[in-house]
């Protein structure tokens, strides 16, 4: 891996522009193939039948009326699949349910057939005999002795005895002495904060289409962030190898994390295989909110104490995340995230992961983190308040920096928090004058970010064009960033080079679209790729000249003699060496295949006015920025893009995005009228500050963003209502309900 | 499914007469067509009553205003005459939805959807407003609030359909308003709403006065208890209060996912505060 170590003096011609999206007309003007919008001939409708109840045993499964039912190709159970292998087995049981349905909404029968009014009506002919089980929906309840218990058995050695079978690990992080620390502190702040489920909120709802042949090959077309995680996980649950199996990935309208694991897919393959025709599955609004990934909801206890100038002496948190039905909410991540922003002597986070009886929590931009930091991110900004310090001053004084020790082991190379804290304190937000019932908030956050497996290959195009092939869906334009940073290698304009999504048979494995991992991993690939390119085209200009390879060099877009040793001949450009490339070895490309470390931690700080209505409880938010490093923007629109969509989804599950379940575990408000994402008028123009402190694992020191922007924007809503209202809101979201009932009693 | 979309209210009448199944009306189809996708509706057959002459014209009787069932918010917003006389009513109407759904969404349809937290019906409410029904007994009239019976039920015999709502004349220095509470600040539904109008005299002193609240009972309710509260006062502080107090007694709401009864009551009161002020400074009170 070459890293640049100077990539901050670099001057980039291309990089840093904003040039418009490849995907952008198809997408405006209708014509963009989104996974609903595949065809294939003689294909079926497949519909999915789902479990009312939050937790009961399965006792049979009558499927021949259903079957009966002309126009019916295919019905399929659990019974249709064979027992899978360990790593898959939760996956499947999420796509179709074993001996128990464990939440409202999961699947339990699917059918294929000629129409949807077939496929639907046969559904009802399915005859399901349940014994409804008690149920547990909150994560606090499910973790006492005597809850209902959803598994047995899956608890692992982490956790002490005596606790609900539920509870499945219990992870630690951390250093230093908390009660030596808290012994120095002026104030100490104990509090508990909760946090309820929010779904990703993607537009597209998960659709897919898939075909399978008698000759064991097959087909899948589908919305993901992952078509080569989709492959290997439907392979290994269909028992088909994975070069047979060929995933193509659609254009995705949105994901957010939710799209890194499987839902129909496996399903659809199923029922492929029984009727032997292509089968199509979408999903409807109210089967994505009910059966697939929200993120985990959350109880937190923290402990923080502080001295009267400022100094954390001691950080303290115990998390308890529901990741729904299965082991593995991101309450590791949240752990560790929890006080990544501080240097700490003393810190230390508890989490336990516990399954409920709701579906299975997904990933969900930077997952597990947004709720650790409005837990941290709020005790701080009480005891700062407290002591009338500046809760800027406050963060910056204990501020991690570059050899800091983070709480979560490592310690820090150069890291842009400071610079996003002072930058913040300089804006004019920051001293802007503020009105009766309106308040200001702070809140940082941090992401680790990720590398992963990467492949792209480069193709030189006989009359001078560039191809680039990646292998991982575009959700946030990374298409654009790709041919930008390939023609900024490749010297040659950008409109030069075009960027495609390649099917799995085209590639090597790729790692999903996440962990804010494109646009450092793929970015790292495609550059590498084009030098690979660069040095093949100088090899053919040198066998042109008659010289040797070594002494050619490439400068704008064009091979040249590396000094006057090397001769006088004049400059071969791309376009040039291309046209000939037949008669001086055959095509040119360049590939790359990697899995890069050093993806750099990035970090934000949110500052946001709120107004608080203090007869009904409503907030508005007034003025929002976000101030955060992105190492190097690449396509700077997108970044600023990112920092607004995640500080809009953080506002939804600040105030009004949650999970309401019933007495009978059953979800109230599977839709997007009860389910509320914020709509345009409810926001203000959301304000970015980039900074760029270039990360040095990679070339031109882009760190991934996409993450970052969705964790501070919880507790900095938070701490604005608590300085509009006088009130302290430890519960979210924090709807007019629940915000005038606390005015009230106050 | 069979489709009708007859021209006159007589055919419309027959059409109905003649049905044995599960026949709706269609109006803007805002509710009916989003209710068939999602399939929680199946009818058999579906009589579009747009085409029906009459349907889609606003008209001037005895000062008042005739507004055929089938007019969109739109139209109704466009029509200067009508939102001179009837602000709240039309405001109310323009809170439905989006623009897109404001191109189709009419009064009526709002009506006989029968959603408690409709956002017209308070408005009509208190406008005092009057239905036109046709049926197979002919046509009568019959004031907007004993339409519905109940979420999702009206009090409209088998055959029977709106024709049009009729919004009555009004006097100098009378005026209305229409507010809702909503946790966005667009497509949502409401979790309280409250109409008020007014008519004040030349002194400023209330002599008539209607309210009445949505999303707090299940149906829309009018509240004379708020009326009592305004009438013969300047509408002056502690008569606002006296309103609040008698909206919050009046609403017997129900905790669900979109409020609580404490919330509901509250604000039940705070709204009518806020929409008799706006009420008051369009009447033209100093
Ligand atoms: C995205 C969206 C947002 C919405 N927002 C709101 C909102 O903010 N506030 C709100 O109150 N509503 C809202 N609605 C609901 C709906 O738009 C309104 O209730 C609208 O006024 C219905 O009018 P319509 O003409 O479209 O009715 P239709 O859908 O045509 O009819 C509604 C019902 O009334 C019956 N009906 C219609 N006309 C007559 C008649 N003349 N005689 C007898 N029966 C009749 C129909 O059979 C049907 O049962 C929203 C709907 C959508 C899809």
């Amino acid at each position: 891996m070459a890293l640049d170590s100077k990539s901050e003096l670099r001057e980039f011609k291309i990089v840093g522009t904003r040039p418009l999206r490849p995907d952008g007309i198809d997408k405006v003007t209708g014509k963009a193939r989104f996974g609903a919008d595949i065809t294939a001939p003689g294909m079926l409708v497949g519909l999915v039948l789902r479990s009312p109840h939050a937790h009961a045993r399965i006792v049979s499964i009558d499927t021949s009326r259903a079957e009966a039912v002309p126009g019916v190709h295919a019905v399929v159970t659990r019974a249709d699949f064979a027992e899978p292998g360990e790593d898959v087995a939760d996956i499947l049981d999420n796509c179709m349910a074993g001996a128990k349905a464990l939440y409202d909404g999961h699947a339990v029968a699917a059918i294929a057939a000629s129409s949807g009014k077939i496929a639907r009506d046969a559904l009802k002919l399915i005859d399901v005999v349940y014994e409804v089980l008690p149920h547990v929906t909150d994560v606090d309840a499910a973790m006492k002795p005597g809850a209902p218990v959803l598994h047995e058995g899956r608890t692992d050695e982490t956790v002490p005895e005596g606790l609900s079978p539920n509870v499945i690990s219990r992870h630690e992080f951390g250093h230093g002495d908390i009660e030596a620390g808290l012994a120095q502190a002026d104030r100490i702040v104990e509090r508990t904060f909760q946090t309820e489920a929010t779904h990703q909120g993607y537009i597209e709802p998960h659709a897919c289409l898939a075909q399978m042949g008698p000759d064991g090959q097959a087909d899948l077309w589908c919305c993901t962030q992952g078509h080569y995680m989709a492959r290997n996980v439907c392979a290994e649950i269909l028992g088909l190898e994975q070069g047979q199996l060929r995933v193509t990935a659609s254009e995705i309208g949105g994901g957010f994390g939710g799209k890194t694991t499987v839902f129909l897919e496996p399903v659809a393959l199923m029922l492929a295989r029984k009727s032997g025709r292509p089968v199509k599955m979408v999903m409807t609004r109210s089967e994505v909110l009910r059966a697939t990934g929200p993120t985990a909801s959350s109880s937190i206890d923290v402990k923080i104490g502080m001295t009267k100038d400022g100094r954390i002496t001691a950080g303290f948190a115990e998390l308890r995340y529901q990741g729904g039905a299965y082991p593995g909410s991101p309450v590791d991540m949240g752990s560790m995230s929890a006080f990544a922003p501080y240097d700490l002597e003393h810190v230390k986070t508890i989490g336990w992961d516990v399954v409920t009886n709701r579906p299975k929590q997904a990933a969900y931009r930077a997952p597990g983190a947004p709720m650790a930091a409005f837990a941290v991110e709020s005790a701080i900004d009480e005891l700062a308040r407290g002591f009338g310090l500046d809760p800027l001053e406050v963060r910056l004084k204990n501020a991690a920096r570059e050899g800091t020790r983070a709480s979560y082991g490592p310690t820090y190379p150069a890291i842009g928090l400071e610079a996003t804290l002072r930058t913040a304190k300089d804006h004019p937000h920051w001293s802007a004058p503020l009105g009766e019932n309106q308040g200001r908030g702070v809140a940082c956050g941090f992401w680790f970010n990720f590398g992963g497996d990467t492949c792209v290959t480069l193709n030189i195009t006989p009359d001078g064009t560039v191809t680039v092939s990646e292998g991982n869906p575009d959700i946030g334009g990374s298409r654009a960033s790709m041919s930008m940073m390939a023609a900024e290698e490749l010297g040659i304009p950008y409109e030069k080079v075009r960027t495609i999504v390649a099917d799995t048979g085209s590639l090597g494995q790729n790692e999903v679209t996440d962990g804010s991992r494109v646009t450092f991993a793929v970015g790292l690939a495609t550059i590498e790729a084009a030098r690979a390119a660069i040095r093949e085209m100088c090899k053919r200009a040198a066998m042109v000249w008659g010289i040797e390879p070594e002494a050619v060099e490439w400068v704008d877009g064009a091979a040249q003699p590396a000094g006057p040793n090397a001769g006088e001949h004049p400059p071969m450009t791309l376009a040039e060496i291309a046209a000939i490339a037949s008669n001086t070895g055959g095509p040119i490309a360049g590939h790359h295949e990697a899995n890069p470390e050093g993806a750099g931690v990035s970090f934000a700080t949110h500052m946001v006015d709120t107004e608080v209505d203090p007869d009904t409880g409503a907030v508005k938010i007034l003025r929002y920025t976000v101030f955060q490093d992105a190492g190097k923007a690449i396509h700077p629109a997108y970044v600023e893009g990112q920092f607004q969509g995640g500080a809009v989804q953080g506002i939804g599950w600040a105030l009004n995005e949650e999970y309401i379940y019933g007495e009978d575990g059953v979800l109230q408000n599977a839709g997007f009228l009860d389910y509320r994402v914020p709509v345009a008028s409810d926001l203000p123009m959301i304000d970015t500050v980039i900074l760029e402190i270039p990360n040095p694992g990679h070339p031109y020191g882009v760190r991934g963003v996409g993450e970052t922007s969705i964790v501070p924007p919880l507790a900095a809503v938070a701490n604005a209502v608590s300085a509009a209202s006088g009130v302290r809101m430890t519960s979210l979201p924090i709807s007019p309900p629940k915000l005038l009932a606390a005015l009230h009693e106050r | 499914m069979h489709y009708h979309s007859p021209t006159s209210v007589e055919d419309a009448v027959k059409v109905l007469a003649a049905q044995s199944g599960d026949c709706r009306i269609l109006a803007g189809g805002t509710d009916l067509l989003v209710r068939m996708r999602s399939g929680l509706a199946e009818p058999d057959a579906i009589l579009d009553i747009k085409r029906i002459d009459g349907m889609r014209s606003i008209t001037r009787e005895e000062g008042g205003f005739r507004v055929g069932a089938a007019v969109s918010g739109t139209e109704m917003a466009e029509h200067a005459a009508l939102v001179a006389a009837w602000p709240g009513v039309v405001e109310a109407t323009g809170l439905i939805g989006s623009t897109q759904i404001q191109g189709r969404a009419t009064m009526a349809g709002n009506l006989c959807n029968a959603s408690p937290a409709a956002d017209s019906v308070p408005a009509m409410v208190a406008a005092g407003a009057v239905a036109q029904v046709a049926g197979p007994n002919g046509v009568r009239d019959i004031p907007v609030a004993q339409i519905p019976t109940g979420p999702g039920k009206t009090s409209l015999g088998p055959g029977e359909f709106v024709t049009s709502i009729f919004l009555p004349a009004r006097p100098d220095r009378a005026s209305d308003a229409y507010l809702r509470f909503i946790p966005r600040t667009e497509m949502d539904i409401a979790v309280v709403g409250c109409g008020v109008s007014i008519t004040l005299d030349a002194s400023g002193t209330c002599t008539e006065a209607r309210v009445a609240l949505g999303a707090v009972a299940p149906t829309v309710i009018e509240v004379p208890e708020a009326a009592t509260a305004l009438v013969g006062t300047p509408l002056d502080d502690p008569a606002l209060s006296a309103l609040s107090a008698a909206c919050s007694a009046a609403a017997s709401p129900i905790s669900d996912k979109r409020g609580t009864v404490e919330f509901r009551t509250h604000v039940a009161g705070v709204l009518a505060r806020r929409a008799a002020v706006i009420a008051k400074t369009r009447a033209g009170a100093a």
